[in-house]
């Protein structure tokens, strides 16, 4: 199979994110990042996540984060087999799907934007992807939310944060990656 | 039966993202860098085609509109996206992207997931005094719409019957500026 063009991709994004709002709820990833923190934190830290009758959700955390809007996080941590989780979980499978069922299976493991500006070294991409996880998780849990759920998710129900989110993003995000992946020697 | 769901509706989201080029840091970045537009023609047809979709669906009754959910509007929205946007650049990944690559076989997607488990623990560490200061205090009413979804607690700025079909209009131009966009704006051919 090729690579999709755009309006083949544009058709099979529309077709997830509105299969999933009709049949559960519109999609979302960032959260599941606080979701899996939360159980690793929970089996060193046993009481971030306790069973309280009196919560909305049947679940406590002495963190306010992950005790919101009546311990629904906490809940989540508790009980990690729940829809999205196992939702973010399947994407990764289907990632590896994608990869298996590829005729043209050519990666780049170092991007060749990356390569053109800072050479083949991997230690420096992965330094860069590394901190870019942090800054990008970091922001998409302070938004409330990511490219899924806040500008595809969002915009799609013409949620004002959605638009708003999308235009911060592209307004940081464009100049950014020209000055970083500027063609080497100018131009 | 969620749980089913949730496997094959994942299990499809990950692979049409691989298969859209959106797994792939040189697409994510060839679009940051405004050298090729793929993505972005995708992502604009899509949220185009989608909300057209959904609300055409909303007006003939067959979607369900409890399973609509409006995010709220508050300053870290504009907070957080400025600063996703600055991650987004160095990493070429966003969180969803991110996952699909590593399924792929990337390794820099690990490190970026990594990453993203330190960025969102120090976020869930910070977020009690960062409500305290306002950062999260809502704007517009908090879900705020443009036009009247029906959604729960949704607040629209636009009320009547009529939305919808706005709603559709705007879903139209988008798919419109997706087909308009050049794929490659440094070339002329």
């Amino acid at each position: 199979m090729k690579e999709w063009n755009w309006f083949q991709a544009g058709i099979g994004l529309a077709a997830s994110f509105l299969l999933a709002v009709i049949l559960v709820q519109p999609i979302g990833v960032s959260t599941q990042f606080v979701i899996l923190d939360g159980i690793i934190a929970k089996t060193i830290h046993p009481e971030w996540v306790q069973a309280d009758a009196r919560a909305k959700s049947g679940y406590k955390s002495p963190n306010a984060y992950l005790n919101k809007s009546g311990g629904k996080y906490a809940k989540n941590i508790a009980h990690p087999l729940n829809y999205s989780f196992i939702f973010v979980l399947a994407m990764l499978g289907g990632g590896l799907v994608a990869r298996v069922t590829r005729k043209d299976k050519t990666l780049h493991q170092i991007p060749e934007i990356h390569a053109a500006r800072f050479g083949q070294t991997p230690v420096l991409r992965y330094v860069l992807a590394f901190f870019g996880g942090v800054i990008v998780l970091w922001g998409a849990r302070l938004a409330g939310g990511c490219t899924s759920g806040h500008m595809m998710s969002g915009m799609m129900q013409t949620a004002i944060s959605g638009y708003l989110f999308a235009a911060a993003v592209f307004v940081v995000a464009v100049p950014v990656s020209l000055i970083l992946y500027r063609a080497k020697g100018g131009a | 039966m969620e749980i089913v769901f949730a496997i094959l509706l994942g299990g499809l989201f990950g692979f049409v993202l691989e298969r859209a080029g959106a797994a792939n840091p040189d697409k994510i970045l060839g679009m940051l860098t405004l050298r090729d537009l793929h993505l972005m023609k995708a992502i604009f047809s899509a949220i185009g085609m989608s909300s057209l979709i959904l609300f055409a669906g909303i007006l003939l009754g067959v979607v369900e509109i409890s399973h609509l959910s409006i995010k709220n509007m508050y300053p870290g929205v504009l907070i957080g996206g400025v600063v996703m946007g600055f991650g987004w650049a160095l990493g070429g990944f966003c969180p969803g992207t991110g996952i699909v690559a590593a399924g792929r076989g990337r390794k820099d997607a690990w490190f970026f997931i990594l990453g993203g488990l330190v960025g969102a623990f120090i976020f869930t560490l910070q977020f009690g005094s960062l409500d305290a200061a306002g950062w999260m205090t809502d704007w517009f009413g908090g879900k705020a719409t443009l036009v009247n979804t029906g959604a729960k607690g949704a607040s629209p700025l636009l009320t009547g019957s009529w939305t919808p079909f706005l709603a559709m209009a705007i879903g139209a131009a988008m798919l419109a500026i997706g087909a308009l966009l050049p794929l490659k704006p440094g070339k002329t051919d």
